[in-house]
């Protein structure tokens, strides 16, 4: 009897409670995606909406499907993008304070970005040159991190911290030499930004890949979060699965920084978040980090766009104001630092 | 040759070493479901290498390992987690999870890929839980277990997965006395339903009482193995940890004592 009731109870969660809280995320994304299409220098109303899904063109029409519509998925997917990012890294180095920024990615993006904003290039050919930098630092870390095959976390921990802050250097270096003219479209992306963001289907279909080649894994990523050996022992090729999860993590990263530019604290806090809502199951954790991640990631950028409008902040900026506090708030609230 | 008679577990020519520096050379033995062997010896002497080779997670200088007939190669990740369950020393939980969470991931080599844990699995994992004296902390954060509760709920983890064989890096550390003793029976309970058993144990005494046979660990990878009681005496102990132990008994039990 006990027994039966306490299963009632437990917070092992069922694929029923899963669906649930994913369903309920999924609303909370929906809500925000409609803020971002009605708010702004022109204001939407219901009745636009349901014009605009009649298929009635006009204005509204023009604003809401031409430009909030794109940046605003575009914005899901990156805050997806780097909060399953975050949750992945913060499994496979075994560290809460882990982001998807912690092993150079976005270092390297920002190197590739910055020489194109110098060589005075935009569009696809800026997105092109910040994907090969992350690509060039997301190899690099790999190659050096599995020198011996010996891939422990602290070796790959070290050889990203070293290697992105080596990239910072690099970016610091490219600030101080650039030209007055290109200094702010290049402050602009190493902050995070959605304006410049061409379509969305790129971030889109990252994230459904990402998330398709890693879920498969979860429950073993679980495993990997307590012992590599353990893990082993029960049945999980360890070496394969980090590679892959370092490749989805960092492939994750490229994609998101690349459209978007670093926007910071989305990965760091969004899995701390979703933790304290769903607990640490990997199979939740997941899908329901990148869909929060999603929801906040265009929530700030609404805000970004429209609290000194018709100035625009970057939303990079944003998202580390709201994010550091609110980090800082759930430090203290649980009592110790998670170590 | 019958199955029941086969063994579960077998050694060929096993050298393992640790660079130049040899644990054990040559050996040889097999293990029969229902028996428990302890491995003793010195700290840093190899013990946790040599279990950790035995449970197939490093390789062997030279020698086979069989588990049921076969190689870990041959057996595959997933089965040879059917067969063969790890306990290590060090437990670690860098984020939030609950009791009951850790125990059914025992659970995890019986699950397909999508399968999630099922009422069996839960009951297993309950029942594992209340054998290691954990019942009542199913949903206890693993942050706020002691370091003797958390021993424990990793032994329920292993308990949870269910294998015939098992290998036990200390099992017995942090625990109170009579949590070592409740243990050690659930172990010998394991051992009398079929499964065998590979300790590496720190108490003469409680070799002498739980194992059948013990595999004893000198310097300059010298290894003697046979019946405990044969080998547990006070001349072989007091080389093997370099100190002189003297034979007590009291009401039948045996207790090493350090002079």
């Amino acid at each position: 009897m006990a027994v039966a009731l306490a299963t009632e109870n437990s917070r092992v969660f069922r694929p029923r409670r899963a669906l649930a809280l994913l369903f309920c995320l999924a609303l909370l994304a929906l809500a925000s995606l409609a803020v971002a299409l009605a708010v702004g220098s022109l204001e939407v109303g219901v009745r636009d909406f349901a014009a605009i899904l009649r298929g009635k063109p006009s204005l509204a029409a023009e604003v809401v499907l031409g430009l909030r519509l794109p940046r605003a998925l575009a914005g899901f997917a990156c805050g997806g993008l780097l909060a399953l990012a975050g949750a992945l890294m913060q499994t496979l180095l075994k560290n809460p304070l882990a982001d998807p920024y912690v092993l150079g990615v976005s270092g390297g993006a920002g190197i590739g970005a910055l020489l194109a904003i110098l060589f005075g290039f935009s569009g696809l050919m800026l997105d092109s040159c910040a994907f090969l930098g992350a690509l060039g630092a997301l190899f690099l870390v790999f190659g050096l991190a599995r020198g011996d095959n010996s891939w422990t976390q602290a070796r790959l921990l070290l050889t990203g911290v070293i290697v992105a802050s080596g990239c910072g250097a690099v970016v610091t270096l490219l600030l101080s030499i650039a030209p007055e003219a290109r200094l702010r479209g290049m402050l602009f992306w190493l902050m995070g930004d959605l304006s410049q963001t061409a379509s969305p289907w790129v971030g889109l279909v990252a994230l459904g890949v990402a998330l398709l080649l890693s879920l498969p894994f979860a429950r073993e990523l679980n495993l990997l979060a307590r012992s590599a050996e353990t893990a082993r022992t029960l049945g999980v090729r360890v070496g394969r699965l980090r590679g892959l999860v370092y490749l989805v993590a960092a492939f994750a990263t490229a994609a998101a920084v690349v459209s978007a530019g670093s926007i910071g604290f989305i990965g760091l806090i969004v899995p701390h978040l979703t933790r304290l809502l769903a607990g640490s199951d990997m199979r939740l954790l997941l899908p329901a980090s990148a869909l929060l991640g999603g929801a906040l990631l265009m929530a700030a950028d609404t805000l970004s766009r429209t609290l000194i409008a018709p100035e625009q902040l970057p939303v990079g900026v944003l998202t580390a104001l709201i994010g550091a506090p609110l980090f800082l708030f759930l430090l203290a609230r649980a009592g110790r630092p998670p170590r | 040759m019958n199955a029941a008679a086969s063994p579960l577990f077998a050694v060929h020519g096993l050298t393992v070493g640790v660079g130049a520096r040899a644990i054990c050379r040559a050996l040889q033995f097999s293990l029969m479901p229902g028996e428990i062997l302890a491995i003793l010896g010195r700290n840093g002497i190899g013990k946790s290498t040599l279990l950790a080779t035995l449970a197939g997670l490093r390789p062997p200088q030279t020698g086979e390992i069989l588990l049921a007939g076969k190689h870990y190669a041959e057996h595959g990740a997933r089965t040879a987690a059917l067969l063969r369950g790890w306990l290590g020393q060090r437990q670690e939980d860098p984020f939030p999870v609950t009791a009951l969470e850790i125990a059914l991931s025992g659970r995890h080599p019986h699950l397909s890929r999508w399968q999630w844990e099922g009422d069996k699995d839960v009951r297993v994992a309950r029942a594992a839980l209340a054998d290691a004296g954990l019942a009542g902390f199913e949903e206890r954060a693993v942050q706020t277990l002691s370091g003797g509760e958390r021993q424990r709920l990793a032994i329920a983890a292993l308990l949870a997965q269910e294998t015939p064989l098992m290998f036990l890096d200390e099992p017995l550390t942090h625990l109170d006395l009579n949590h070592q003793i409740a243990m050690l029976k659930i172990f010998a309970r394991r051992a009398e339903a079929g499964a065998a058993l590979i300790i590496v144990l720190h108490d003469p005494g409680l070799a002498l009482r739980h194992a059948g046979r013990v595999l004893l660990l000198y310097d300059g990878g010298e290894v003697s193995l046979g019946p405990a009681k044969a080998l547990l005496t006070p001349e072989n102990l007091s080389r093997l940890y370099g100190h002189p132990l003297l034979r007590a008994e009291t009401e039948g039990c045996v207790a090493f004592i350090p002079a």
